[in-house]
Formats: structure tokens, C-alpha cells, sequence
């Protein structure tokens, strides 16, 4: 524990300072980033040395706050969260010594590495924390942290509108984290983790909390529909910020509701049909809106809400198996959702730092630009292909064997019980069939726009692989993909010390469920390894057939055209209008167009907009109503820091009168 | 592993090139031709793996990667799949979401291949491609799902068919029917058939597989071909496992048939093509969406 906790101190001190001593570039992204780095690296020994016993698991000390202590602990399921914070983050801050280079002002490179290193250190409290009043400060700092991240160029318009949207957004949704715990902590009488998990509130109340949670922990987790920040936000913030805030922090939402269930006592059903729908809302929305978007980054944040969408479809259907009395659902629902949060981390972040990559090298996040990058960038397009391949759920990657368990538990569930219950889980794996087509449809789109063909636009210098700092992070992430993927049986094993710490799911069955699921991918290992010796040999008997034959370099065959340009190629546009055309009634992307007219036409012009529909139909009209009311107690606020002062004064006097009655 | 299960594959890895022939030959006795040869697609490839390359200019290692890929996944994909009664040679648990996410891996280079030549042609095949498999992917979850339910409720693809025999048959009809007809739909649009994607055709702007592979020539040609007829043996597996009920205790005596249904979907693809013309683009999600409906109406009818 110790081990850990010096980790989060010498990640905060290195941000410090980064901030405070760096006098050059060099020397800032030294501290900055060899805090991160080594800090992770001390968490990861100190989380090891926790769950192979040779440290306690837990630290209490007195804090001067009422209904606070600070109380830390280190679970199963905080042991998953803490690996995927450690991994990502020490990636993205090496990754963020090249992206972030020597372009920007030390001062600001300064406040970029402090405020890095200390949404790290926030997030591992957060998911340590065991006392609701330090969950709910680190929960705070991990906001603000990372609010400052995203208005790094807050010299942009679109910056700081985006800044204020998350802002806004995270703090509604700690709003309603805040009346969650004090809910739960009345009912309990403390807010003592510990003593959270061993009261067993009212079937009321616990019905209200999961509401409470599904809304405060899903504004920061991304579903659907108060998803609209995240889409904003991850553009607006540096690459290998968006990278650590789309991979590992909205997992922290995921972590609050996990969490949440447990203080809940006995689930009740539609807890889990709920979260079922919510995730294939989530997902099936997320991945549509993916396909309609232009710039990569935005594409990419919508997957997210795609991919936070299966992770609610696995918990929801691990809540469905308690609810049901099936074990077997139960395990492999919640192992589905939990193993999917590790995975997501690794080939999101790993395809955001590419997409920082191709930003870096080319200067635009639009795709209808982009093309041609596989030849010049091969490292970085290898890195997104192995992301791409690993987020599609393709085998041999990690994101295979995750959406493999949600598919085992519900179609295995559904041969077993009653036709009703049957039908919905059989309609949960079509769901995620579907989801899992349009997302490689997405990123068939996506990889292929920008790494194959040839550029579509014009580039101001020739772009080539980014410094070697920024390889080695991808570089990193991608070997994970990779190694969850093919060590699939022993991933699994490692998911049960998860379950038993993190869910209702007990010891016993999560060993015996986890070891069943361990040997069916020993045998999808194998398919995997003979396809890649498969691949391999292939190639080397098209390379022994080819050798001493000529082979030639000729124009694309463009149906006898012999000067095929650039702008011939298909665009993204193009690839997703006839899904988009499909789908058009929940996606409702607007057109503008000017046809060519006339005998001689000139000038014509076409183009597509995705505008996010729950932020226009919902939101807009909804907070300008607030703003309107609002307005009407414009009064109060005059811009005197005295006159503020004496409103707490008068507070406070108000609340001890009321209480002294 | 039973040795019938080895010499399945063995089989099918020797005979997948018989089925664009047959289908061929089909075409032609129905149009009053003589036809080509059914051994037609073996001097093809025998051809195509003499010959050199042509790359298109703007293409990365891709498109070099892309046929030996897809190959590679099909004959991954017949390993976890049985021929009727022959148990598959690699079978475990849910094997079958296996088949289509490994189908998916070839597909998912396939696409790529085609967007590294930057076609406009490919590019729209590609697009197409990515269409119709995302429709086509639900429907067999559903369908096999609902197969599994019926039949006996064991997770593994093999163990799912073995339970499709005669007395189930005489029972559950309409569930296999349905099952039956949907998996043939998906087995239409995943190999580019009529009513989908004329192999046949002559202009690019109409195509989906073909056009994909335009710049494809010499041994990457031939590897694509050969990969697609393995992938049409692999889909006609499922097919067959539910319309030939044959489930003797000789496991050569089920390779047999088993082999013979796979000739006979052969031969049903080339009636199928020669008597209905391909249809309208915008119409064929709603013919995958028709499966996918079939496989709900096959859960609704086994009614337990």
C-alpha cells in the first residue's frame, strides 16, 4: 500500500515540478513525464504486491473533515481500474513528451504536465478511495484536472466552448453523485465504504440510488443520452490527453456504478434490464453516430460511447443473472463488462494516439483530407490498424474475448430458461452482432481513409513516422491488444479475484465459471495462432511463387480511365451513406447541396453535417430555459468578492439559527 | 478428433473449387449452353499461380496482405465448422460467433485491400461489403441461436447440428425451414450471389465482390479466389446441416452426405441465378432484414 501510495506522490511531484522548476522544454517534459512514468510504474509494484498478499490491502487515517477519513483500498476490482490507469497513463505521457514538443511555451507545457499528472493521481484515489467524502473530492479534482486539459489551446473558440460543456456537465452529474451519497450515507449512518457494503437499504431507497448513479456516474461513464460532452470535449483536449480521458477516466464511471451495486443489497430485475438498454442504446447510437462524423477525433469519441455501451450490456446482463439466479450469466456478464473496460483503455488510447500522430504529421483531424499515410507513416498506421482490428472485436485482439463472454453468457443463459427471458437475451447478442458489424463498418471507414488510397488534400510538408517517444507509446498499448488477445485463458483467470472483490458473483462460482471460459479460448487461441501461421506461411509461399516473376507498378484500374486522381478516390462520406442512408431516422444528418444545373454547369457543392440529435432536440432547449429562469436572480451575483463573502456569513448564521431551534 | 473430421477438411480444402463450377454449370443448361468446364476454377488458379504481379500505384503492403489473409480465415473458419454429423475438426463452446468474427477478420482486410488501390469502383464495393455483412451478422446470431434452442441446447456449432435429425425434423419442420431459408440468405449475401452481387456482371458501378478485387491479379487473385470458395463450403455447411438430416452411425456415411449437400447448395446457387435477377441496392437490406425476421419467427415457432 505504501509502495502505492509514494507512486501517486511521485506522480503529483513530478507534475508540481514540471510546472515549478521546468525552464526549458527539455527539462519540463523530463519531470512531467518521468513522474508519470515512474509513479505508474510504483502504483503497478504497490497493486502487485497488495493482491499477492505481501501488503495490506487497506489504510485508514484520521482526516479533519466531518463524515471523512481517508480511507484507501485496494480490491479486485480496483486492482483492474488501477492496471488500466497505470498501463495508459505511463503510454500517453511518454507519448506526450513528442506530441506535445517544444511548440508551446514552457509555462503552459508546465501547467499541461502538472495537470496530466495530477488527473492521474486523482483517478487512482478515486478508485481506491473508501470513504464517500475522499471519493467525491478526488472525483472533483480528476473534473477540474482534467477540464484544464481539455482547454490546453484554449486560445480557440471551439476550446473553450467545449471546456465549458464538460464543466457544466461533470459538475451536474457530481451534483447528483453528492445527493447519491448522502442518500446512502443517512441509510447507513457513515460513509465508510465498508460500512456502505454491509447495510442494506430500503428496496426504495436502493431503487432511487441506482437511478442516482445510472445518471451521476453515466454523465462521466458517456451514455446515451448525456453522452453530448464527450463527443467535445476528446477533440478539444491534446492527443494523448484524449487518449487517457476517453480510455481510462470515463472509466470511472464505469467504476462508480460497479461500486454502487454493491452498497445496493439485492439487486432488483430492472436495475439490469435497464442498464441492458441503456448499453444497447448506448452502443447502437454511439457506433451511428461514429459513421457520420468527418474528423477523426469525434469519430473516435463516439465509439467510445459505442464501446461504454457494451460495457453496460455486460453489467446489465451480470446484474440480469443475480436477479435470475443464473450464475453462469451472472459471471460471464460481469467478466464481459469488466474485461471490456481494460481492453477499451488499451486500443482507444492506442487509436487516439495514433489519430494525435496523423494530426501531428498532417495538421487536420478531417478525414475527407487525409489518405495515403500507411506508406509514410508505417509504424503509426500499423499502431491503428492493430487499435482498429482490437476495437471491432475481430480475433486475435483483445477486444475478441470481451464481447466473447457477454455473447457466451447471453446466448448460453438463453438456451436454458423460459422463452420470454430467452427472447431478450438472444435480442442482446443480435444487439451486439449488429453494433459489432456498423463498428467495423466505422473503422473499415476510418483506417482505410487515412491510411490507404493517397492523400486527398494537398499537405503542407511530407509527413513521416512521429518521434520515437510517441512510437513508443503506441507501441506499448498495441502489445497489449495483442497480449490480452492471444493470452486470452490466462486474461480470463485473472478476472476472478475481479468478480469475487467487485460483484455479488461469489468466489467459488466465478473460479469454476472463469476456468470453463479459460479452456474455450485455449481453443480459440489456437484457431488464432494457426491463422497466424497460416498468414505467415501463405506469404511466404506468395513470395517464393512471385520471385524471378515480374511484378509491376501500374495506374488503379478506374474502369479504363488511365489518370485516376486523387479526388476520384471514395471519400468517408461516401463509404457510410448508404448506412447512414439506412439508419437515417436516428442518426439525422443534414444535407446542404448546390447540384450542377444547366448545360454548362459550374460551381457545385456538397456536404453533410452529423449534429449530435440529443444535443439539439433535448439539451439546447432544455438549458435555455434554465438560463432564462436563471437569469431572474441575475441580482444577486454582482462581481464583489466582499458582498460573497457576507452571503457564506449570512449562510452560515441562517443554518446555525436553524439548527439551534 | 475423429479422423472423418480431418478428412473433412482435407475434402473441402480440395474440393471448395468445384463449387463455383458447378454453380457454372448450372447457369448454363439453364440459359441452353454448354458452359465451362467444371473443373474450370482449378485451371484458373493453376493459371493465376504461374503468372506475376501488377500493384496499383498507390497501394501500401495492404493489398499484398489482404488475399493471404483471407485465405488464412477461411480455412481457420472450416476448422470450427462441422459437415453434418462429422463433428467440426476444432469445436468448443459458441464456436459459431468464432466462424463469424474470423469470416469478419478476412472481410474487414478484404475491404481494406479494396480502399488501398484509392478506387472510386473498390471504395464503393467496399462500402457495400460493410453494409450488407452488418446486416447479415445479427441474423445469424439469431438464426443459429434459435437452432441451438431447438435442437438440443449444446453451445458448440457441431453439437447444435448433430441435433438437427430426422425425429427433430418430423417435430420441429417450420423452425428448420425458416432456419434453413435464412441461413441461405446469409450464405447468398456473404459469398456475393444473385440476388445480391451478380458475379457475372460487367460493370463495375453495379458490383460488391468483384469490383473490390479489380486490382487484384496473378497469385493474390488466385489466393482470393480460392479463399471465396472455401467461405462458399464453409456458409453451405450451415445450410446443409439443417436441410440434410442425415444422421447415421457411419461417420463416413455422414462425410458422404454431407459432401453431396454442399454439391447440391452448389447446384441451388446456379437455379437460384438463373432464375431471378439480382435486386435493386436500396432493396437488399430488407431482404437481410427478411432473415433476420425468419430467425425471430424460428425462435417464436420452437416455442419452449
Amino acid at each position: 500500500m505504501w509502495i502505492f501510495l509514494v507512486g501517486l506522490a511521485v506522480q503529483a511531484a513530478g507534475g508540481v515540478a514540471a510546472w515549478i522548476l521546468g525552464r526549458s522544454a527539455r527539462v519540463t517534459h523530463a519531470l512531467g513525464a518521468g513522474g508519470a512514468v515512474l509513479g505508474a510504474v510504483l502504483a503497478l509494484i504497490g497493486v502487485a504486491s497488495v493482491l499477492t498478499e505481501r501488503a495490506p490491502s487497506t489504510l485508514r487515517m484520521a482526516w479533519n473533515v466531518p463524515y471523512a477519513s481517508l480511507s484507501l483500498g485496494i480490491d479486485g476490482l480496483s486492482a483492474l481500474f488501477l492496471f488500466a490507469i497505470g498501463v495508459v497513463g505511463a503510454a500517453s505521457a511518454v507519448y506526450g513528451v513528442g506530441y506535445l514538443g517544444n511548440h508551446h511555451p514552457v509555462r503552459k507545457l508546465g501547467a499541461c504536465w502538472y495537470f496530466f499528472n495530477l488527473l492521474l493521481a486523482s483517478m487512482s484515489v478515486v478508485v481506491t478511495a473508501r470513504n464517500g467524502v475522499l471519493f467525491l473530492a478526488a472525483w472533483e479534482v480528476m473534473s477540474i484536472a482534467s477540464f484544464f486539459l481539455v482547454t490546453f489551446e484554449h486560445e480557440r473558440d471551439e476550446v473553450r466552448s467545449a471546456g465549458w460543456l464538460y464543466l457544466v456537465a461533470s459538475h451536474l452529474g457530481a451534483a447528483v453523485l453528492i445527493v447519491l451519497f448522502v442518500l446512502l450515507g443517512r441509510e447507513a449512518g457513515s460513509l465508510e465504504f465498508d460500512v456502505l457494503q454491509a447495510a442494506t437499504p430500503s428496496s426504495g431507497v436502493a431503487s432511487t440510488a441506482f437511478v442516482l448513479a445510472l445518471v451521476g456516474f453515466g454523465v462521466k461513464a458517456g451514455f446515451v443520452p448525456v453522452h453530448v460532452w464527450l463527443p467535445e470535449a476528446h477533440p478539444a483536449a491534446p492527443s494523448h490527453v484524449s487518449a487517457l480521458m476517453s480510455g481510462v477516466m470515463i472509466k470511472t464511471g464505469i467504476y462508480g456504478i460497479v461500486r454502487t451495486l454493491l452498497w445496493l443489497g439485492p439487486a432488483q430485475p430492472w436495475w439490469g434490464w435497464t442498464l441492458v438498454a441503456v448499453g444497447l442504446t448506448s452502443g447502437l447510437l454511439g457506433v451511428l453516430f461514429a459513421l457520420a462524423q468527418h474528423d477523426i477525433k469525434r469519430l473516435l469519441a463516439y465509439h467510445s460511447v459505442e464501446n461504454v455501451g457494451i460495457i453496460a450490456l455486460g453489467l446489465g446482463l451480470g446484474v440480469v443473472g443475480l436477479t435470475m439466479g443464473q450464475p453462469m450469466l451472472a459471471a460471464a456478464g460481469f467478466a464481459g463488462g469488466l474485461l471490456h473496460v481494460l481492453n477499451h483503455a488499451l486500443f482507444k488510447a492506442l487509436l487516439f494516439l495514433g489519430a494525435g500522430a496523423v494530426i501531428h504529421e498532417t495538421g487536420t483531424r478531417n478525414l475527407e483530407r487525409l489518405g495515403g499515410l500507411m506508406r509514410r507513416m508505417p509504424a503509426t498506421g500499423i499502431a491503428f490498424l492493430i487499435g482498429s482490428v482490437a476495437i471491432v472485436g475481430l480475433p486475435p485482439l483483445n477486444g475478441f474475448v470481451s464481447e466473447f463472454l457477454i455473447y457466451a453468457g447471453a446466448l448460453g443463459t438463453g438456451l436454458r430458461v423460459g422463452p420470454e427471458q430467452a427472447a431478450v437475451l438472444f435480442g442482446c447478442a443480435a444487439g451486439l452482432a449488429l453494433i459489432g458489424g456498423l463498428a467495423a463498418a466505422c473503422f473499415a471507414k476510418a483506417f482505410g481513409v487515412v491510411f490507404l488510397g493517397v492523400p486527398r488534400a494537398p499537405l503542407a510538408h511530407p509527413p513521416s513516422d512521429p518521434p520515437r517517444t510517441m512510437r513508443a507509446g503506441m507501441a506499448l498499448l498495441a502489445l497489449g491488444c495483442v497480449a490480452i488477445g492471444l493470452l486470452a485463458p490466462i486474461a480470463v483467470r485473472f478476472l476472478i479475484p475481479v468478480l469475487s472483490a467487485g460483484t455479488d458473483v461469489s468466489l467459488e462460482i466465478a473460479t469454476l465459471e472463469m476456468r470453463a471460459h479459460a479452456g474455450t479460448f485455449q481453443k480459440v487461441t489456437m484457431v488464432s495462432l494457426i491463422a497466424l501461421s497460416l498468414v505467415g506461411s501463405l506469404w511466404l509461399l506468395r513470395g517464393a511463387l512471385l520471385r524471378g516473376r515480374p511484378v509491376s507498378r501500374a495506374p488503379t484500374w478506374d474502369c479504363g480511365y488511365a489518370a485516376p486522381s486523387a479526388r476520384m478516390q471514395y471519400t468517408a462520406s461516401s463509404f457510410a451513406q448508404p448506412l447512414l442512408h439506412l439508419f437515417g431516422a436516428l442518426v439525422r444528418s443534414t444535407r446542404h447541396e448546390s447540384l450542377p444545373e444547366g448545360l454548362f454547369p459550374g460551381k457545385a457543392a456538397f456536404s453533410t453535417h452529423a449534429h449530435d440529435v440529443w444535443m439539439e432536440t433535448v439539451f439546447t432547449g432544455l438549458f435555455r430555459k434554465a438560463q432564462a429562469l436563471l437569469d431572474r436572480f441575475h441580482w444577486i451575483q454582482q462581481g464583489n468578492v466582499q458582498l460573497y463573502v457576507l452571503y457564506v456569513v449570512v449562510t452560515l448564521v441562517a443554518l446555525l439559527l436553524w439548527k439551534l431551534n | 478428433m475423429h479422423t472423418a473430421s480431418l478428412l473433412h477438411v482435407l475434402a473441402a480444402l480440395a474440393l471448395a473449387p468445384l463449387l463455383p463450377g458447378i454453380t457454372n454449370r448450372i447457369k448454363a443448361w439453364f440459359a441452353g449452353r454448354h458452359g465451362r468446364p467444371v473443373l474450370q476454377q482449378y485451371y484458373d488458379l493453376a493459371k493465376l499461380l504461374r503468372k506475376g504481379a501488377v500493384y496499383s500505384e498507390t497501394s501500401s503492403w495492404v493489398v499484398r496482405a489482404g488475399p493471404v489473409i483471407a485465405v488464412a480465415t477461411a480455412v481457420c473458419a472450416l476448422l470450427m465448422v462441422p459437415a453434418g454429423n462429422v463433428s467440426a475438426a476444432l469445436p468448443f463452446a459458441w464456436d459459431f460467433i468464432a466462424v463469424a468474427y474470423v469470416l469478419g477478420l478476412g472481410r474487414f482486410f478484404t475491404v481494406a485491400s479494396a480502399m488501398d488501390t484509392g478506387s472510386a469502383f473498390e471504395g464503393m464495393g467496399a462500402s457495400r461489403e460493410v453494409l450488407f455483412s452488418a446486416l447479415a451478422e445479427p441474423a445469424l446470431v439469431l438464426l443459429l441461436a434459435s437452432l441451438a434452442r431447438t435442437a438440443g441446447g449444446d453451445a458448440t456449432l457441431s453439437g447444435i447440428l448433430a441435433g438437427v435429425d430426422g425425429s427433430a425434423w418430423s417435430v420441429h419442420a417450420p423452425v428448420f425451414i425458416l432456419a434453413a431459408a435464412g441461413l441461405f440468405v446469409v450464405f447468398l449475401v456473404e459469398n456475393c450471389r444473385v440476388p445480391f452481387d451478380d458475379p457475372n456482371t460487367h460493370l463495375e458501378l453495379t458490383m460488391i465482390h468483384e469490383v473490390m478485387v479489380l486490382d487484384h491479379g496473378g497469385v493474390d487473385l488466385a489466393f482470393i479466389q480460392y479463399g471465396a470458395a472455401l467461405k462458399m463450403w464453409v456458409l453451405a455447411l450451415l445450410v446443409v446441416g439443417v436441410l440434410v438430416p442425415v444422421r447415421t452411425a457411419n461417420p463416413w456415411m455422414d462425410l458422404a452426405f454431407a459432401t453431396g449437400g454442399v454439391i447440391a447448395i452448389g447446384a441451388m446457387t446456379g437455379v437460384v441465378e438463373s432464375t431471378m435477377a439480382r435486386l435493386r441496392l436500396v432493396r437488399l437490406p430488407h431482404l437481410l432484414i427478411g432473415a433476420t425476421v425468419s430467425g425471430i419467427l424460428a425462435f417464436v415457432l420452437q416455442g419452449r
